[in-house]
């Protein structure tokens, strides 16, 4: 929050329309959300001229006010209302808080043209009992008639709430930090508040000795102030404080809190009879502990920073101070600290106490010396107008603070080159005067020096661009192109195979999910086919979401049954993502889930319901797709979670590159199928595509069926058949399968059509059928077949 | 004779059957029909008038064929005419599902960028989603301790050095490493990245990163103005309006944040865009000379700029989805609609 009348302090906003300004500056880069005006319009001073009581009522008066150009009559129920007094008048159109608007009205039959106000009615002011009782505003009785009110009581302040990046927090949030943000954009110059002060003989040095035991604590600066009164706050450091959300509490701790806010630069005071005469900076010790000024005890560990008296804390540094050394309406004198902590100490300290602080958010940003230096000053200064203070001299120091200065050089070509944007010497001159930013200019060369209070920028040409272009407007950018080669981007590595399959399994009726990488410690447990361990996330946000998964399977099934909760029946899934085990080893993987009907019509009798061979058959037109044709196989798979019956490794190459079949039913009722696939085997090399033209003579077919025991597979009578044809055979294909009556309990039939043909000649029929009889023989002899219904 | 065609053609009139015309055909053509016994008669002629009986009949053979021809044709027209009434169907009955997958909403989006950004010269490519801090934060020019690490409240796996990648920016790190200081780059990095927030309507602890890099000789911000402008408009129609904001981000400077015209209000201001008028959709920036060293890159022969998108924003934002759970939920109700192309 930055109050814009406070800022006016240090440069000229007279002039300035304060919402316009808030677009400039949000334009160049510091982010206000919001204005806060406290304006009100038709609000004036006025005299009460007449005050008389109302005809109809014993708590009502009938005045006449004289508001500058006229005199109105309004009725008032404040009990403090009488003649000659100077009252805050709200005439008709006047919008009070609560979107109240004025208007002209009759109470009890008397005309009344406005009201006379409490502050607590303008949202000036608590509405308590006691402000209620106390009535309307009493104005001095300088104040002129007709002037707008809240004008002249200087509480028509215009706020600005921020929203500020990171990287400005620490120059912006204070109002003199802010008033150089505007001085840039506005080109005025800064002044700033007067810090000086008389300072007494006695030395500060002889009364306290510092010791700083840790390099976590660069810069410390101690003055003494004694003799303080403490009192209330002088009205402007009161109203202040009050619209920044500060509770005024008295003169002394007001003042460290005001010049907090002018500075950024949060200051600590000790009561120095407390403190006695000693100040040790260190780290805390395990366990050690203090009593903060929210009497709340608190444990410290060796990485905190601590203020001690040599003996026992007195204040977490740049945290919170103790309750045993407070300012309290007793202290006489006050030890003043001004100091730079570490900023990450700081911020792990807060955040592990939990205890978050004006002071702790300013270290934890970083501070610049040269204001840890203004701040000390400027509170000796307030100690002494506005507590009667007499301060000390000398002051007791640490100095470890790098001092060296941020200092470089560069060319105006950089900066164009950065911006893309044309500015001469002269330009540049132009803008490093706005910010005040100290420079040399030599042989067309710049050589900048960064004001301290800027933390944020280091010394390099783009800082400077950066600095000069947001000044300069980035809408004013033009939108150009890089002037480049022209060349089409592809995709690169996996990504490339993941597109392939992904686009090939869409156009096969699979719709992709996207599921989460973090799974619960029961879903890692299912579908380990592969001897994988997983990562465990050591601090997981829930336990739901505590193991990176291996298999996406259960994640699918997460999804199947989310839709079938909501009456989706076909559900036909996949997704490829990356998996990891323990030891970081990536893979892709490509899993399908398919269940209901594959193809169904509402309907015709057109249904295809999912079962293994249809999961199979996707999964094999997607690795014919990719070139493997004839180069995988499936084998039984014995997995807990997978039907022991319906299921299969999947193997490229011999190798194993995933598993296929039904999800066991102690895990899903349902008939579920699945497929998962490793997208990294399939990244090997496959032949070139090849024409082959159709051979010209026709082809002869030939269908038999044999009967073979029930274990007999598909894979070993074919085996046999292709054996036993050789070249000529160019097909055989399964169009049966039977069991049941009729050919023995344990046993199936099954019906292969045989496609013979040759590519240079006719076949004779004698030819074919000689060779259908040895292929006939040959799978009697191997698999122990009985020839069906000849 | 004439009167036979005439009789013919009263047979033929009323006649609408196949069966009832072979009938009539043999009445007259058949061995034993009118017309056949005509023929019988030619021999009782002489020669000159055999001819010219011989002439006149088969005259009529060929006119009775030609009657019952085209009486076939029309039968076996209103035949077929009827046929086909038969097998009318219900044309407004709907067709046959053929299955045909759709993208996920996200995957969507990104695939929308790649396209825009590939058709510039862009590779996508890809990076591991454990990380290590070096690549994630060090490198990219937030060291440890960096108060820019705890708005990127980060899923640590082995102490401090090994993570779920909070940002897709260490793809960019490896590339250029890759690039050894040697090559020009254009890619982007489409990923999952991973960040300790509560899932809710505006935050999930996985999302997908669109980042993307430019690195080559002489590369402004204004280029990168111009390279925004075509995303933008390619997604959210030609009459986008784009603007710059200054922001901040520890890897470039300057900083930017790129926003678009609110296309729900056209910068009128409503909910969407919190009555601001603008929706901000990426972050940007020239990379920080930090970076570019720190990848080996020198900061004096080479420039780019790198940005990023989030892909679910950026769907919320054109599709007007207000609940980010939505892409991870796959309700498949609502993901359908997603197979289709996007309109002209």
């Amino acid at each position: 929050m930055i109050d814009l009348q406070w800022v006016g302090d240090y440069i000229d906003l007279s002039d300035q329309d304060l919402n316009e300004l808030a677009k400039k500056i949000t334009k160049a880069g510091i982010n206000i959300e919001k204005v806060i005006s406290n304006h009100i319009d038709n609000l004036v001073i006025g005299k009460v001229i007449k005050c008389k009581e109302h005809p109809d009522s014993d708590h009502l008066h009938v005045c006449t006010v004289d508001v500058g150009d006229e005199k109105l009559q309004i009725v008032c129920g404040a009990p403090n209302v009488k003649e000659n007094m100077k009252v805050i008048v709200a005439l008709p159109k006047a919008i009070l808080p609560g979107d109240f608007e004025i208007k002209k009205s009759k109470i009890r039959g008397v005309e009344s043209n406005g009201m006379l106000c409490a502050l607590f009615e303008l949202g000036l002011e608590e509405k308590t009992e006691e402000n209620y009782s106390k009535g309307i505003e009493e104005i001095d009785q300088n104040a002129p008639v007709g002037m707008d009110a809240l004008k002249y009581l200087g509480l028509d302040d215009t706020l600005y709430e921020l929203d500020i990046h990171k990287h400005r927090n620490n120059d912006c949030y204070y109002h003199i930090g802010f008033a150089y943000e505007i001085s840039a954009i506005l080109n005025r110059k800064v002044k700033l508040p007067v810090d000086n002060y008389k300072e007494i003989k006695d030395d500060v040095c002889d009364e306290v000795k510092l010791e700083v035991k840790t390099d976590k604590c660069p810069y410390y600066l101690a003055k003494e102030v004694k003799d303080v009164k403490i009192g209330e706050s002088p009205e402007f450091i009161k109203r202040r404080l009050k619209s920044y959300g500060m509770r005024s509490i008295n003169n002394v701790v007001d003042i460290s809190n005001y010049v907090m806010l002018e500075y950024g630069q949060p200051l600590h005071f000790f009561d120095k009879e407390k403190l006695g005469d000693k100040i040790v900076v260190r780290t805390a010790k395990e366990n050690e502990k203090i009593t903060t000024l929210d009497e709340e005890e608190r444990i410290l560990t060796p990485n905190d920073i601590i203020i001690t008296d040599g003996k026992k804390p007195i204040a977490i540094a740049g945290v919170m101070g103790g309750l045993n050394t407070d300012v309290d309406e007793n202290t006489k004198s006050i030890i003043v600290e001004s100091a730079i902590f570490d900023s990450v100490s700081v911020r792990n300290t807060s955040s592990r106490l939990n205890l978050k602080s004006e002071s702790s958010i300013r270290f934890g940003k970083g501070l610049s010396y040269e204001y840890t230096n203004k701040a000390i000053d400027r509170a000796c200064h307030l100690l002494e107008k506005y507590a009667s203070g007499k301060v000390l001299s000398n002051t007791v120091k640490h100095d470890k603070i790098d001092k060296k200065e941020k200092k470089f050089t560069f060319k105006t070509e950089q900066i164009n080159d950065i911006l893309g944007i044309v500015l001469t010497d002269d330009d540049v001159k132009k803008e490093l005067e706005k910010l005040d930013f100290p420079y040399e200019y030599k042989d067309k060369l710049f050589t900048v020096t960064i004001p301290l209070r800027r933390l944020d920028i280091d010394c390099n040409v783009n800082d400077i661009a950066e600095e000069i272009g947001r000044l300069y407007g980035y809408n004013n950018l033009n939108s150009t192109l890089p002037k480049l080669s022209t060349r089409k981007g592809e995709y690169i590595g996996d990504v490339k195979y993941r597109k392939t399959i992904s686009k090939r399994l869409r156009n096969l009726g699979l719709n992709e999910c996207k599921t989460y990488t973090l799974i619960s410690p029961d879903m890692a447990k299912m579908f380990k086919y592969e001897s994988k361990e997983n990562v465990i996330l050591p601090n997981p946000m829930s336990i739901d979401k505590s193991v990176v998964r291996t298999s996406l399977i259960p994640s699918l099934l997460n999804v199947y049954n989310y839709n079938k909760s909501r009456q989706v029946e076909d559900v036909m899934i996949y997704e490829i993502s990356k998996t990891y085990d323990k030891k970081y080893t990536e893979e892709s993987k490509v899993t399908c889930l398919m269940r209901g009907n594959y193809i169904s019509s509402s309907f015709e009798k057109i249904v295809m319901p999912v079962n293994f061979y249809v999961v199979k058959g996707i999964l094999c037109s997607l690795l014919d797709y990719l070139g493997f044709k004839n180069r995988y196989t499936f084998e039984r798979l014995d997995n807990k979670d997978m039907h022991p019956g319906m299921s299969a490794s999947v193997l490229l190459d011999r190798k194993q590159i995933g598993i296929i079949g039904r999800v066991h039913p102690s895990i899903i009722k349902d008939d579920v199928y699945v497929f998962e696939i490793s997208l990294n085997s399939l990244m090997t090399k496959t032949k070139p595509i090849k024409y082959k033209a159709a051979s010209k003579y026709p082809q002869v077919v030939k269908d038999v069926s044999f009967v073979v025991d029930g274990t007999v597979t598909n894979e070993e009578i074919i085996k046999v058949i292709k054996k036993a044809g050789g070249r000529l055979l160019k097909g055989a294909r399964v169009f049966d399968l039977y069991r049941g009556e009729g050919i023995g309990i344990g046993k199936k039939s099954i019906s292969y059509s045989l496609t013979f043909s040759s590519d240079d000649r006719t076949l004779s029929e004698k030819e074919v059928m000689e060779l259908f009889e040895n292929i006939i023989n040959n799978v009697k002899d191997k698999v122990n077949a009985i020839v069906r219904d000849r | 004779m004439d009167d036979l065609v005439k009789q013919l053609k009263r047979d033929l009139e009323n006649l609408n059957k196949m069966p009832e015309l072979n009938d009539v055909k043999a009445k007259y053509l058949g061995k034993k029909g009118s017309i056949s016994a005509l023929s019988s008669k030619m021999r009782e002629l002489n020669n000159e008038k055999k001819k010219e009986f011989g002439i006149t009949l088969n005259k009529i053979k060929n006119d009775a064929n030609e009657l019952i021809n085209l009486k076939r044709c029309e039968i076996e027209r209103r035949i077929l005419e009827k046929k086909l009434k038969e097998e009318t169907i219900d044309i407004t009955l709907p067709g046959v599902d053929i299955p045909m997958g759709s993208p996920s909403i996200v995957e969507k989006m990104v695939e929308q960028i790649e396209q825009i950004l590939m058709s510039m010269g862009y590779d996508v490519v890809d990076g591991p989603e454990i990380e290590k801090d070096k690549y994630n934060f060090e490198m990219l020019n937030i060291p440890k301790g960096h108060p820019a690490r705890d708005a990127q409240d980060t899923f640590y796996i082995e102490g401090n050095e090994i993570l779920l990648r909070s940002q897709t920016s260490p793809v960019q790190i490896r590339t250029m490493l890759k690039g050894n200081g040697q090559t020009p780059i254009r890619m982007i990095c489409p990923g999952k990245t991973y960040r300790r927030d509560d899932d809710d309507a505006t935050h999930s602890h996985q999302f997908m990163q669109i980042e993307g890099l430019l690195i080559d000789k002489k590369v402004s911000l204004s280029d990168l103005k111009g390279t925004f402008d075509v995303i933008a408009k390619s997604i959210f129609g030609e009459d986008t309006e784009t603007r710059f904001r200054p922001s901040y981000y520890q890897f470039t400077e300057p900083s930017v944040e790129m926003d678009i015209k609110c296309h729900h209000c056209k910068g009128n201001g409503c909910n969407i865009c919190k009555n601001t008028g603008w929706i901000t959709v990426s972050g940007a920036g020239i990379v920080h000379p930090n970076v570019l060293r720190n990848c080996g890159y020198d900061p004096d022969k080479w420039q780019g700029f790198a940005f990023g998108f989030g892909a679910e924003r950026l769907a919320m934002i054109k599709y007007n989805i207000d609940d980010l759970r939505v892409f991870y939920t796959n309700d498949l109700r609502e993901s359908k609609t997603f197979d289709r192309k996007e309109a002209e």
